[in-house]
């Protein structure tokens, strides 16, 4: 039997105010514990909270970029539930009336195209931090994420395969980014994802019974989560057995999913109006105003690229699926740079540095700059691309300027002709077997002598000037 | 007619995190019938034309900037917390 996968995905991802959703406790990360609290946050006795109107606007904001049309009138819910990261027992969240509906955003993979619906955004505040200290009975809690503005994306159940679950998670992250709206840190957790998936038998209607997955804390670990749900669902269902409404944790050391416990009915909120807080109506000029504010977003951006750049498809959607890259890439080429190398260089070794090291592009010293003089120095000739490469490391690493890296190391190409010709001769007179043996239509004889004069220069000699002054030096035609 | 039943109360109390004795269940019970009765008396009002009311106040839009202001201080914040270690609040396990 075949079946079809249905997923669903919430994304919560926590707006860069520089305050709280409700108080003016600052938002900033890594602060020493309980050092960003006041009454408000703490959820003390007699309290008002106030709402923060960027918090309302990014979530406008992001709204409107996901294609979402955004409430008129909208307004705040209480959400009751006991558990120690929620100091006042509530949160308050967007229950009927969510500032974002009926969204949608395309996701492209394998080359097909697809648009996922997005049922809601809603705007809610963040629960504290809890840690668990595994070998003593009790965990800590830290209440300064306690009231961090946050919006939840919640898709319709339009995602069919864990591959495009990421390729919705990475566009999410993208649009996310480009409106600056949320830095998008899973590490930091600013951003955050649950999945719900269900199998049914391959053209039914009636959805199958869903299990949640939690802990998916990187979106390669989302993907793996699914792919292993997926097929731990299958068996289960070949194998004549049921599948249980039931949350379960993404274990990435042991590659399977867990149960973390079952869901006996639904979930009991008891959601009321929040009488704290009043009715907030979006009226056109509101919203044309935020409408505004919202920059060319990847896709637009990729097009772009293409056009004025001349790249392909793919490479125009590496360089702009973040937006620090592609900001990245349009100054290098603002400092000069050859569209094309600069691609190359970002795609290649910049990208396989990042990934290498786990690094972040504003984490390197590399600027736009010393990119854009690297790839100038070898369109010039001063430097081959193989002395790049350590000029390279050096820019990522301690940065600078490549000229003068270039110029203090000594690295600079040697494309003097007449002191080439005089190491080429030297190698040719120690070599005459290779000579013979290139003569005798052995091509890759070439290769020794031209490695030959490398290993002599450190690598500093102008390969295709040494490949003509070998030819010369044998008496070929170059 | 019964407007609440024993099995809602003690549902209601689990939420809550209340507990109660089977005594007090049949005492909440019926107390909490008569106040659901006496809040029925709502539904002789005709609302067909009202709208939904979630605050009484004639006040919308109340916002305000996103500035920074001063945090209390740590000690200040624990103050009310049972039990403490390195500067946070130190509760029973959850974990799951």
């Amino acid at each position: 039997m075949k079946f079809d996968t249905v997923i669903g995905l919430e994304v919560h991802a926590e707006l860069k105010t520089d305050t709280k959703i409700f108080c003016n406790c600052s938002t900033e990360f890594g602060a020493p514990a309980n050092t960003h609290t006041c009454p408000v946050c703490l959820g003390h006795p007699g309290v008002l909270p106030v709402l923060n109107q960027r918090a309302v606007e990014y979530a406008m904001k992001a709204s409107l970029a996901l294609n979402c049309e955004i409430a008129g009138e909208t307004k705040f819910d209480r959400k009751n539930y006991f558990y120690p990261d929620s100091p006042k027992a509530y949160q308050i969240s967007q229950f009927d009336k969510p500032i974002g509906e009926n969204g949608s955003l395309e996701i492209e993979v394998d080359g097909y195209k697809k648009n996922i619906g997005i049922t809601r955004i809603h705007m809610e505040e963040d629960a504290g931090k809890l840690t668990h200290d595994e070998y003593d009975d009790h965990s800590l809690v830290d209440f300064n994420r306690v009231g961090t503005p946050l919006i939840e994306i919640v898709s319709e159940p339009d995602i069919e395969t864990p591959e495009e679950a990421y390729a919705y998670l990475e566009k999410l992250k993208a649009v996310l980014q480009y409106t600056e709206v949320s830095d998008c840190k899973m590490e930091e957790g600013s951003l955050r994802c649950d999945a719900n998936i269900s199998l049914k038998p391959a053209g039914q209607e009636e959805f199958g019974t869903k299990t949640e997955l939690k802990n998916l804390n990187s979106f390669t670990n989302v993907h793996k989560g699914l792919a292993y749900e997926e097929k731990r669902q299958e068996q289960e269902l070949l194998s004549g057995g049921e599948i249980l409404q039931e949350t379960r944790r993404w274990d990435d050391a042991k590659k399977e999913t867990t149960l973390m416990r079952v869901k006996e009915g639904s979930d009991d909120y008891r959601y009321f109006p929040e009488p704290d807080l009043v009715t907030l109506y979006v009226n056109e000029d509101w919203k044309s105003s935020i409408k505004a504010t919202i920059p060319e977003l990847p896709d637009a951006r990729r097009e772009r690229y293409m056009e004025e750049f001349d790249l392909p498809a793919y490479d125009a959607g590496v360089l702009t699926q973040s937006k620090n890259m592609a900001d990245f890439f349009q100054e290098t080429i603002d400092e000069g740079a050859d569209a094309k190398q600069a691609a190359n260089w970002l795609m290649g070794d910049v990208n396989g540095y990042l990934n290498s090291h786990d690094m972040e592009l504003a984490d390197t010293e590399l600027t736009p700059s010393s990119l854009a003089k690297l790839v100038t120095l070898i369109d010039k000739g001063t430097i081959s691309s193989k002395i790049a490469k350590t000029v390279f490391t050096d820019l990522m690493e301690q940065g600078g300027d490549p000229e003068q890296i270039v110029q203090d190391k000594g690295l600079v190409q040697i494309s003097d002709e007449g002191e080439l010709k005089q190491i080429v001769d030297k190698i040719l007179e120690n070599n005459p077997q290779s000579i013979e043996d290139y003569k005798n239509g052995k091509d890759k004889a070439i290769g020794f002598l031209v490695g030959q004069v490398m290993k002599e220069t450190k690598g500093k000699a102008n390969p295709q000037m040494v490949n003509k002054l070998i030819m010369e030096g044998m008496g070929m035609d170059a | 007619m019964e407007r609440i039943s024993k099995d809602q109360v003690r549902h209601v109390a689990h939420l809550a995190r209340l507990s109660v004795t089977e005594e007090e269940v049949d005492t909440f019970t019926e107390q909490l019938d008569d106040i659901i009765e006496f809040a029925e008396q709502l539904n002789e009002l005709d609302t067909d034309d009202v709208e939904p009311t979630t605050h009484v106040l004639d006040i919308h839009n109340v916002l305000r900037k996103d500035e920074k202001r001063p945090s209390l201080d740590r000690e200040e914040a624990l103050k009310n917390a049972p039990d403490q270690e390195d500067g946070q609040v130190k509760v029973p396990s959850v974990l799951e």
